[in-house]
């Protein structure tokens, strides 16, 4: 598109014109203004990345403001019932953080200890030809849709578990769990093994030097060295348990109560969200509300683990 | 030297020492099993999902399948208008996640100065990318279907999509560009061009693998999200398709169908799921099917022009 302009030039560089210094001016003119045109449109792009964060957040926080002039944050926080489409209606979001939180630790016993030593023996263990083949496999099991893994959970994981544990009832929160905790081991087996590869290799060559085996050189010279990286891997794993909609929705039951026992049903605050959005609510009504309150709930706590993560890595970051 | 020596007690400590050793590599070979043992428990997970899919599900698998609506029959229900719609989704994610996603790389990578303004655009790309996919369905519910109007629409679901992949696609553009080395920039400089004329006909020439595996990679992941578009109320019986884009009499091409209600792939899977009776399962899995197959392809093929080109290029 900038080619024409330079074409005239160079003909006009042929047969010098008496205007031609004019002329040159000119054309660097409308260049530079095409410049700044397309360095103004790119901006516009990275910006839209800003303008979705206000938008989420103002959308949340201006429906927030509407839900807690009807319910008092003090009941919002302390009630330990959830039932707000109900003619007796609670607002006790701890009834919606148990099943979170339950479900995030069952999912983080699998996922962590897995990812760990998944990472570790790839990165320290492993042959060539296993990683080159490995990567690609994990990358694609974490590339599966979460419907399919709640389609797994619900009707291949919680059979399974009734086999050992016949009085588990059809929904609970610990085969959605286990199967949310495999779900996530690809991503923090990826981050811990790239924190893990990015230590030089003269440590770990001193470490043999001193006679080290590969597994005192993994767990006492690489895993420390490595441990901004291996923490932020865990806390990206929990922003994402903590986020999970689909598995938990189909497989750990939308009944809000408030319990800790993963042998039982209950609703996360993600799980209520698509129930609530499954229904018909009028736009403006108190249960449309509440979807926004509780996501204003969920992205403050994802939030504060993203924070912590980015700060962990600060801390722990390992000069070389 | 110290083996010539019997019966001493260099000899015992040797042989504590030999002791200790052989101690130490077999926890060097047990770690080693857990490592093969954890990648087989991956392995044995994915086969078993697959499995579990394969043999509920192919049977019901037929052309009929794939060409009728949803029926309250399950025998007869179909994926036509979860395909189509997903299709059409698709097309407007792309349309606006690329040129957006590219554009915001190609500036953070190329343009931008160091400065507030850049610092807080790097962070929020990061910090998006950390939030949960069912908030950008509140995001929509909010913005697109209740403020710009949009409803429960191809383009609303589209566009939700589009913000949730954006930062998969400005962080894939932004790392293959940091892999052009700099004498290309200088090069293509000390020719006389503009910084676009080097931006078009060098950098984006070059990070083009590694763009398309990034924005295949983003559209795998938008296939596959349910969370969203539930949020925004996307209705789960639609036994129509929305208007064809093509073929109107008044207008070659309409724009219609961005309007029309719709549903996709994973909505229709998740409608079934949630039926008491045992004969739409068999339907769901169908449908779970196609839809790990449709993903894994496109993640195939994302890897594979990253192996591809990764191997070729050399600066």
């Amino acid at each position: 598109m900038d080619s024409m302009p330079l074409k005239h030039s160079s003909q006009q560089w042929i047969n010098p014109p008496a205007d031609h210094r004019v002329g040159v001016r000119a054309i660097k003119r409308r260049r530079h203004l095409a410049e700044r045109g397309i360095e103004s449109l790119l901006l516009l792009a990275a910006l839209v990345s800003v303008f979705t964060t206000i938008a989420i957040v103002a959308i949340l926080v201006w429906e927030s403001i509407l839900f807690f002039r009807t319910v008092p944050l003090f009941d919002f926080l302390t009630d330990r019932q959830w039932t707000p489409l109900f003619d007796d209606a609670h607002f006790g979001i701890v009834a919606l953080l148990s099943g979170t939180l339950t479900t995030t630790v069952v999912a983080l016993l699998v996922a962590i200890p897995l990812g760990t030593v998944l990472a570790i023996y790839l990165s320290e263990f492993a042959p060539f030809r296993v990683r080159e083949l490995a990567k690609p496999f994990l990358e694609m099991l974490g590339g599966i849709p979460t419907i399919i893994y709640g389609y797994f959970a619900l009707l291949f994981v919680t059979p399974l578990l009734q086999r050992i544990y016949p009085d588990l009832p059809g929904f609970n929160m610990l085969s959605a769990g286990l199967v949310m905790g495999i779900m996530i081991v690809p991503y923090v087996s990826s981050l811990s093994e790239d924190a893990m590869r990015a230590v030089p290799m003269n440590m770990r060559e001193a470490s043999y030097a001193l006679g080290a085996t590969r597994l005192q050189t993994a767990l006492f010279v690489v895993t420390p060295a490595a441990l901004s990286g291996l923490a932020s891997s865990y806390i990206l794993g929990i922003s994402r348990a903590v986020g999970e909609t689909m598995v938990v929705a189909i497989a750990a039951g939308m009944q809000p109560s408030f319990t800790f026992n993963p042998l039982e049903p209950a609703a996360t605050i993600t799980a209520y969200i698509v129930q609530v959005a499954l229904g018909d609510l009028p736009h403006g009504s108190i249960g449309y509300q509440t979807i926004f309150a509780a996501g204003l709930t969920l992205l403050l706590i994802t939030l504060l683990f993203n924070i912590l993560g980015h700060v962990l890595r600060k801390h722990f970051r390992e000069a070389y | 030297m110290t083996e010539k020596l019997p019966g001493t007690a260099g000899d015992a400590h040797l042989r504590a020492l030999r002791r200790a050793i052989a101690r130490r590599k077999t926890w060097d070979w047990l770690f080693a099993l857990g490592g093969v043992l954890a990648l087989v428990l991956a392995l044995l997970v994915f086969a078993m999902l697959f499995g579990q899919m394969l043999k509920n599900g192919l049977p019901h698998l037929s052309w009929d399948f794939v060409s009728s609506f949803p029926s309250r029959r399950a025998a007869s229900a179909g994926i036509l208008s979860a395909w189509v719609g997903t299709s059409l989704v698709m097309l407007v994610t792309a349309v606006v996640a690329v040129p957006v996603g590219v554009g915001a790389g190609i500036y953070l990578e190329e343009y931008a100065p160091k400065n507030l303004l850049t610092d807080i655009i790097e962070i929020n790309v990061t910090n998006l990318a950390g939030v949960p996919s069912i908030i950008y369905g509140l995001l929509a519910l909010g913005l697109f279907v209740y403020q710009f109007g949009l409803g429960q629409s191809i383009a609303a679901a589209g566009l939700t999509l589009a913000l949730l992949i954006l930062p998969v696609v400005i962080v894939a553009t932004r790392e293959a560009i940091r892999t052009i080395p700099q004498n290309i920039r200088e090069g293509a400089y000390a020719c006389g061009a503009t910084k676009w004329q080097m931006v078009s006909q060098h950098i984006i020439p070059y990070s083009l693998p590694g763009i398309m595996t990034g924005v295949i990679i983003g559209l795998a992941r938008a296939i596959g999200e349910t969370a969203p578009i539930i949020t925004i109320g996307a209705l789960t019986f639609i036994a129509f398709l929305p208007p064809s884009p093509l073929g109107n009499p008044e207008h070659l091409i309409s724009f219609e169908w961005l309007a029309a209600p719709f549903t996709v792939m994973p909505i229709q899977m998740f409608n079934w799921i949630s039926r008491p009776e045992e004969a739409f399962q068999a339907n769901a899995a169908a449908a779970g099917l196609v839809l790990v197959v449709m993903t894994l392809s496109m993640n195939a093929v994302a890897i594979g022009i990253r192996y591809h080109f990764r191997k070729r290029i050399k600066w």
